[in-house]
């Protein structure tokens, strides 16, 4: 069977600058991966060119056996995707938010009223669905947002940064929702993240992204082990790729921060 | 939990769409923008009057003064009938000329990404940008019209020329809605965009005919009149709503080419904009 997602020698320069360096990475369908580093690890870039916002080589990237470069509608159809910043339109009910994304992935008119109660349903949403999203906490926007992305059925969920500057119940949240969300469906997802922790407990295999590089992969426990016993994942880190995780943020631009603090600001 | 949709809801397109398939998601798109843009209005109606406010203010004190001192002589037709579709078309391009700032936004805040990776092409992407733009104008219309009556302005209310003046202010703000996405995808800084908004709204607006005939203009702004699409707008409003002449071929013609050329260019520059 076709993975779910595969990159070979993935590049990308801004300028001078490598974004992502020669990136080999394989997900299987079915599991929750995690894509791991600091800020300017080259993460989001990868991201982009997967959901087909930045431009890949033919034969790079290959979602369910689909070329990126060459056919990104049909890849377009196949994704669902959470950006890292609060996207719902907070002048919009949180059913209009949705039924706006089932309008733009071409969901049958017949059946989409209830497919938007379902996915509404499905994240907690139905008893403040009909409410402006600008009320809602953040931890109730995230969910709004995976609403949004699941409504057309992707079979590859893409989660940029899912729970950057929420408080620890409201991840929780979202992690337990991404949960059931693959129990119930069987769909792979994809996230990014730098908080370590919430990667081990929440990721089925991880790669660990350092200067446009996967320095390692693997379950979490595996690349632990392999350090030792009492070994953690931010050790893991730190030893494939130095104190990176901590203050080296060469890479990652005025824009990320403002990206990351813009959020935060919005969650409360 | 609920059941999860778990199966794609319509069949995966496995090659990019042909030109018929185009021009049905187009279509499908402008008119869920054009919704969209319409529950956003029943939510929040202050726009609806805060933006009134300065189209109130032209007929109200500049119609009214100019009217009583005669001083921009407009035939047989009064000041205040011959200046009430200007001031139609200045509304609509203010509404569709900031615009480019809503997309940066929607940039910063991550809608512009989530709604690029939709199976939506770029150029539907912007058609409806432009047609959303254009419901507002139309909304922002009632509000002006409804008190360019009260004012004692005479205007027609034939159904079929009303339809054409909602044409004609559609295809207008989405021309200026779309020059404004293009200057945000060549300038990408709502900063930017903000200081070239204001610098040539003002011009585009008194460089046409909306505040005086074209016969009263300098030769060399005469010239700037007819390559202004605002002129052409304002001429097909006021001979539609006041029975001004009006050449409404050529009106709608250069209406309907410039918003099609700019629908394009804007589309082109869409993905420069999501990168910067």
């Amino acid at each position: 069977m076709t993975p779910a997602l595969r990159c070979v020698g993935l590049r990308m320069k801004f300028g001078d600058t490598v974004a992502v360096d020669g990136l080999d990475l394989e997900v299987e369908r079915g599991e929750v991966f995690g894509l791991l580093g600091p800020n300017g690890a080259g993460k989001t870039t990868t991201i982009r060119m997967i959901t087909t916002l930045l431009p890949a080589p033919p034969g790079a990237i290959q979602v369910l056996g689909r070329d990126v470069a060459r056919q990104r509608t049909a890849v377009r159809r196949l994704i669902g995707y959470v950006p890292q910043q609060l996207s719902a339109d907070g002048t919009l009910t949180g059913r209009e938010n949705v039924a706006l994304f089932a309008r733009l992935y071409d969901v049958p008119r017949v059946g989409r009223a209830d497919q938007v109660a379902a996915v509404l349903d499905a994240m907690d949403l139905t008893e403040v669905a009909d409410r402006p999203s600008k009320t809602y906490s953040g931890g109730m926007v995230r969910r709004l947002e995976l609403a949004q992305a699941l409504v057309s059925a992707p079979q590859l969920l893409i989660l940029d940064e899912p729970t950057v500057g929420l408080d620890p119940v409201a991840r929780d949240g979202v992690w337990d929702k991404i949960a059931s969300i693959r129990a119930a469906t069987g769909m792979t997802v994809l996230v990014t993240t730098h908080a370590m922790q919430e990667a081990d407990e929440h990721c089925e295999r991880v790669a660990l992204m350092h200067r446009g590089r996967i320095r390692a992969q693997g379950s979490p426990d595996e690349l632990k082990d392999a350090l030792g016993p009492g070994t953690t994942l931010d050790d893991v880190f730190r030893h494939h790729t130095g104190n990176a995780l901590i203050g080296d943020n060469e890479n990652g631009g005025m824009r990320d921060v403002r990206a990351a603090r813009r959020t935060a600001r919005r969650v409360g | 939990m609920s059941a999860l949709p778990v199966a794609p809801p319509a069949a995966s397109a496995e090659t990019e769409p042909g030109p018929l398939a185009l021009a049905r998601t187009v279509a499908s798109r402008i008119a869920t923008t054009c919704l969209v843009e319409l529950q956003k209005l029943r939510h929040d109606r202050t726009e609806l009057v805060t933006r009134a406010v300065q189209p109130a203010l032209w007929l109200l004190v500049f119609g009214q003064v100019f009217t009583r001192i005669r001083a921009i002589p407009t035939g047989s037709t009064p000041y205040l009938d011959f200046l009430a579709p200007g001031i139609l078309a200045q509304s609509a391009l203010f509404i569709a000329i900031f615009y480019g700032i809503q997309i940066i936004w929607e940039r910063d805040a991550g809608v512009l990404a989530k709604l690029l990776v939709t199976p939506t092409p770029r150029i539907a992407l912007v058609g409806a940008k432009a047609f959303a733009a254009g419901v507002r104008a139309v909304a922002q219309a009632v509000v002006v019209l409804v008190l360019a009556l009260i004012l004692g302005v005479h205007l027609a209310t034939n159904p079929l020329k009303i339809i054409a003046l909602v044409a004609a202010l559609l295809l207008g703000s989405a021309f200026f809605c779309c020059l404004s996405i293009t200057i945000a995808g060549l300038v990408l800084s709502r900063d930017r965009l903000m200081g070239i908004g204001q610098a040539i709204t003002m011009p585009l607006f008194f460089a046409s005919n909306a505040l005086y005939p074209v016969q009263l203009m300098p030769g060399w702004l005469q010239v700037v009149n007819h390559i202004n699409p605002l002129s052409y707008e304002v001429e097909a409003l006021r001979g539609l709503l006041v029975g001004t002449s009006a050449r409404l071929l050529l009106d709608f013609g250069v209406l309907l080419v410039s918003a099609i050329v700019m629908i394009v260019i804007a589309s082109a520059l869409l993905p420069r904009l999501a990168r910067g």
